[in-house]
């Protein structure tokens, strides 16, 4: 049956027809509707969870596969980073069932913090990865990799890029689904890494890379086509580009994709490069393809010259686009490239950045501790969630971000380097959970005098409002126990710890200056619920006898239901969420509830 | 091959309005691929959705000036995505302008007047829907996203029928949204036919 999916949902119906029994991952753009496709989409047989980060679950989708059960962990490229030290050693171990390790890799970036390139987490740690470059493409690839892991017992690595992630085709379910039969854990030594242990498997590994090159040479979505003295080589999403980029130019010329970029293709690359003078690479982040080419013409002594990132033929950050793609193709095939008619210069548009919703709570946080703050030095720590977007201006209340928990340990280091200055560090529920408890651990030991502000809107909203530790909700439906923010913080040894209502202004400046004045780590818990997930309360409006248009409210919130009508402020219905910060801001009381 | 961009603002349903051309274009037994803006962006943010029927499509993103129809949920967004216009092209347009708060903040003025100045300056096939007295007639500020697409289906430019598109609201949306988006729909549609007669 042809139905139109997502990229990710066709990696987990391609995950479900494959015979998955345990399927983990952590939030995180682009790879999150995987699981949560397979969680809507479970038979009944599957095990699937949001684990509290991608080290516990890849360690948990390990174990899995220790019995013989194929297990699936998911994560976005900067969450392989948290899960490397299982990677590297699980590496060495190896599995029994199919393990597939799903990084999602952010071209652009479109959202994330860095650029990396998971194929060379591949060649880092000796993992067979595969590379789709569309969503048919990966739902019988996921399959694919399942059986390759099995057939190597090793895990192996899946690497989608945002575009064949959130991109849509329409594809053709078949209703077959694999039978895995569990064996069940059986003890053994090879289960235990020890330093020699390490030594033989390393030997092991290197022996079958070669292997595992050869055998994909020859594998389904690996090929080469076309003829001629000038050649492409592409992989992933750039492979469409390419395609494309061939009919808008009206010409061809010999192509290999690369499906499997480590360990590399060589019998397959040495037939494409056999006859050819020039070669162009045509991928995204990292030239690895390329390298491997620039690799196998010295080792053959080749005289082939290769073309990509590494000769500035191709550009080095940011995405590839059917355009960039059929300009680089049209000067390296040496068409003239038709000069493009001046464009009709567009009038000056809107700047129209992402901002905090209306009525999110995170928007009352920030500006209870910025009012608390008046006149003081200090400096706001950031971390990574929807309240990242709290540096804006007005509220630019966000000094430092950098990666998953680090808000917290960053603060230290300000505040050992400048021990004078107040130092906030703000972590989001989820975050905390993820890599925010050890780096509390780490000052109160340490006894370094942090303010702790946690934003507790009580889901994981940046990604779409998954369940963690502290919302009670599990992806099987269970109800389980919540972990209480505040119980572990006190568990820790945090001394002073206060729950506050962010929308309650006057108390939470209170809550917010009695935790500077305390000597010694200090938390304050805000909480309250992402808008996204309640039900909004009524709007609220503005009296036009009484407003000033003073534009306080708007220059203290910067809320996106605001907008300045002539000189009065208007409040937008629809947008609206009624949370009554901008009511307690007002200085002439002229913005009351709907009903008032 | 038909190229259709869709752009506004997050919020507006542009994603679902996606699905269903999509939907529609797949029931007709239609090769189909979109690509959308999902996460950061969404928050009040640009949204452009891309959407590609028929053979021989391989990138899921569209290529500047090949556009056949641009959707655009707000002026200023239509207008910023002008460049995928394929020369001929349609641009069908709510004249509603959504004033963001860094115009207000920055104590700019901005509504959107200019932009649809300048698109019926530079676009010979426009179509601009005052979706206001839709939602109006709809009572409901959320079928904006709908109302469109009958002006679209209206306009012939997607090859899809009225008839076609109501058999895919019907088969994506809850039960008790059937109806409200029925209507906007067919409201929608007749202000474009209303246009042209």
């Amino acid at each position: 049956m042809l139905e139109l999916l997502m990229g990710n949902q066709a990696i987990a119906m391609g995950a479900i027809r494959a015979g998955v029994g345990v399927v983990t991952g952590y939030p995180g753009t682009p790879s999150t509707e995987i699981i949560e496709t397979i969680a809507k989409k479970n038979p009944g047989h599957i095990y699937v969870e949001w684990s509290v980060n991608e080290k516990s679950a890849l360690e948990v989708a390990a174990g899995a596969a220790y019995t013989g059960a194929r297990s699936l962990v998911t994560m976005k490229q900067v969450g392989l980073n948290v899960a490397s030290d299982p990677l590297m050693s699980l590496a060495y171990i190896g599995v029994k069932g199919g393990m597939v390790i799903v990084v999602a890799d952010d071209p652009g970036p479109v959202s994330s913090q860095t650029e990396q390139d998971t194929r060379h987490f591949a060649r880092f740690s000796k993992l067979p990865v595969f590379d789709p470059s569309s969503p048919e493409e990966a739902y019988l690839m996921i399959g694919d990799a399942f059986d390759y892991s099995e057939k190597y017992n090793t895990p192996v690595l899946f690497r989608p890029t945002t575009r064949v992630c959130h991109g849509c085709a329409s594809i053709d379910l078949d209703e077959i689904r694999s039978e895995v039969q569990v064996e069940g854990f059986i003890k053994n030594p090879k289960w235990v890494i020890f330093p020699r242990l390490a030594y033989q498997n390393h030997l092991k590994i290197e022996a079958r890379q070669p292997i595992l090159g050869e055998d994909f040479s020859s594998y389904r979505f690996n090929s080469v086509s076309g003829s001629g003295k000038k050649g492409i080589a592409t992989g992933g999403i750039s492979y469409a580009y390419t395609r494309e980029a061939f009919q808008e130019i009206d010409r061809e010329c010999k192509l290999l994709k690369v499906a499997t970029p480590h360990p590399f293709p060589e019998t397959l690359a040495l037939e494409f490069l056999a006859g050819l003078d020039e070669v162009l690479v045509v991928e995204e982040l990292d030239p690895v393809i390329e390298r491997e080419l620039v690799y196998l013409c010295g080792k053959y002594h080749l005289s082939v010259k290769v073309y990509g990132k590494l000769t500035h033929h191709i550009q080095h950050a940011g995405e590839n686009t059917v355009e960039s793609v059929a300009k680089a193709v049209a000067i390296f095939l040496n068409i003239p490239v038709s000069e493009s008619k001046n464009p009709v210069a567009l009038p000056l548009l809107p700047i129209r950045p992402p901002v905090l919703c209306a009525g999110c709570p995170h928007r009352a946080s920030f500006y209870a501790v910025k009012q608390a703050m008046k006149d003081k030095k200090a400096v706001f720590s950031g971390d990574i969630g929807c309240y990242t977007l709290g540096n804006a201006s007005p509220l630019d209340m966000v000094d430092t971000c950098l990666c998953m928990g680090a808000g917290v340990t960053i603060a230290q280091g300000l505040h050992r380097a400048e021990p004078n200055v107040v130092n906030f560090a703000f972590i989001g529920d989820s975050t905390f959970f993820h890599s925010g408890i050890t780096g509390v651990i780490n000052a109160v030991y340490n006894q370094t005098d942090i303010v702790l502000i946690i934003l507790d809107n009580v889901t994981t909203a940046m990604t779409g409002h998954q369940p963690h530790p502290g919302t009670g909700n599990t992806l099987m439906g269970n109800i389980a126990e919540k972990i209480s923010i505040s119980a572990v913080l006190k568990a820790l040894g945090v001394k002073h710890v206060v729950t506050q209502d962010p929308l309650d202004l006057a108390q939470a400046v209170a809550a917010v200056k009695e935790a500077v004045a305390f000597k010694g780590i200090s938390a304050v818990i805000f909480k309250s619920p992402c808008i996204a997930v309640v039900k909004p309360s009524a709007a609220y409006l503005v009296d036009s006898e009484k407003c000033s248009g003073c534009r306080q409210c708007i220059e203290a919130l910067g809320c996106p239901a605001f907008a300045m009508v002539g000189n009065q402020m208007k409040i937008d219905p629809a947008t609206c969420n009624g949370c009554s910060i901008c009511a307690q801001v007002c200085p002439f009381d002229a913005i009351g509830g709907a009903q008032s | 091959m038909m190229n259709c961009i869709l752009a506004g603002v997050g919020g507006q349903g542009i994603i679902l309005a996606s699905k269903l051309i999509a939907q529609s274009a797949m029931n007709k037994g239609l090769n189909v691929r979109t690509a959308e803006t999902i996460g950061m962006a969404q928050r009040g943010g640009c949204v452009v959705s891309h959407v590609r029927i028929g053979e021989e499509v391989h990138s899921p993103l569209i290529p500047l000036k090949s556009a056949d129809v641009i959707i655009g949920f707000e002026p200023a967004e239509a207008v910023r995505c002008l460049g995928y216009l394929k020369e001929n092209g349609t641009v069908i347009v709510s004249q509603k302008a959504i004033k963001p708060v860094t115009v207000s903040l920055a104590g700019d003025d901005y509504d959107g007047s200019e932009m649809l100045f300048f698109l019926r300056k530079n676009v010979s096939n426009l179509i601009i829907v005052d979706s206001d007295s839709i939602c109006a007639v709809c009572d409901s500020p959320k079928v904006l996203n709908i109302a469109l697409l009958g002006a679209v289906v209206a306009s012939g430019v997607l090859a899809i029928s009225l008839a076609e598109m109501e058999v895919t609201i019907k088969q994506n949306l809850p039960e008790k949204f059937v109806a409200v988006n029925l209507q906007a729909l067919r409201v929608g549609a007749q202000a474009v036919l209303k246009e042209n007669k």
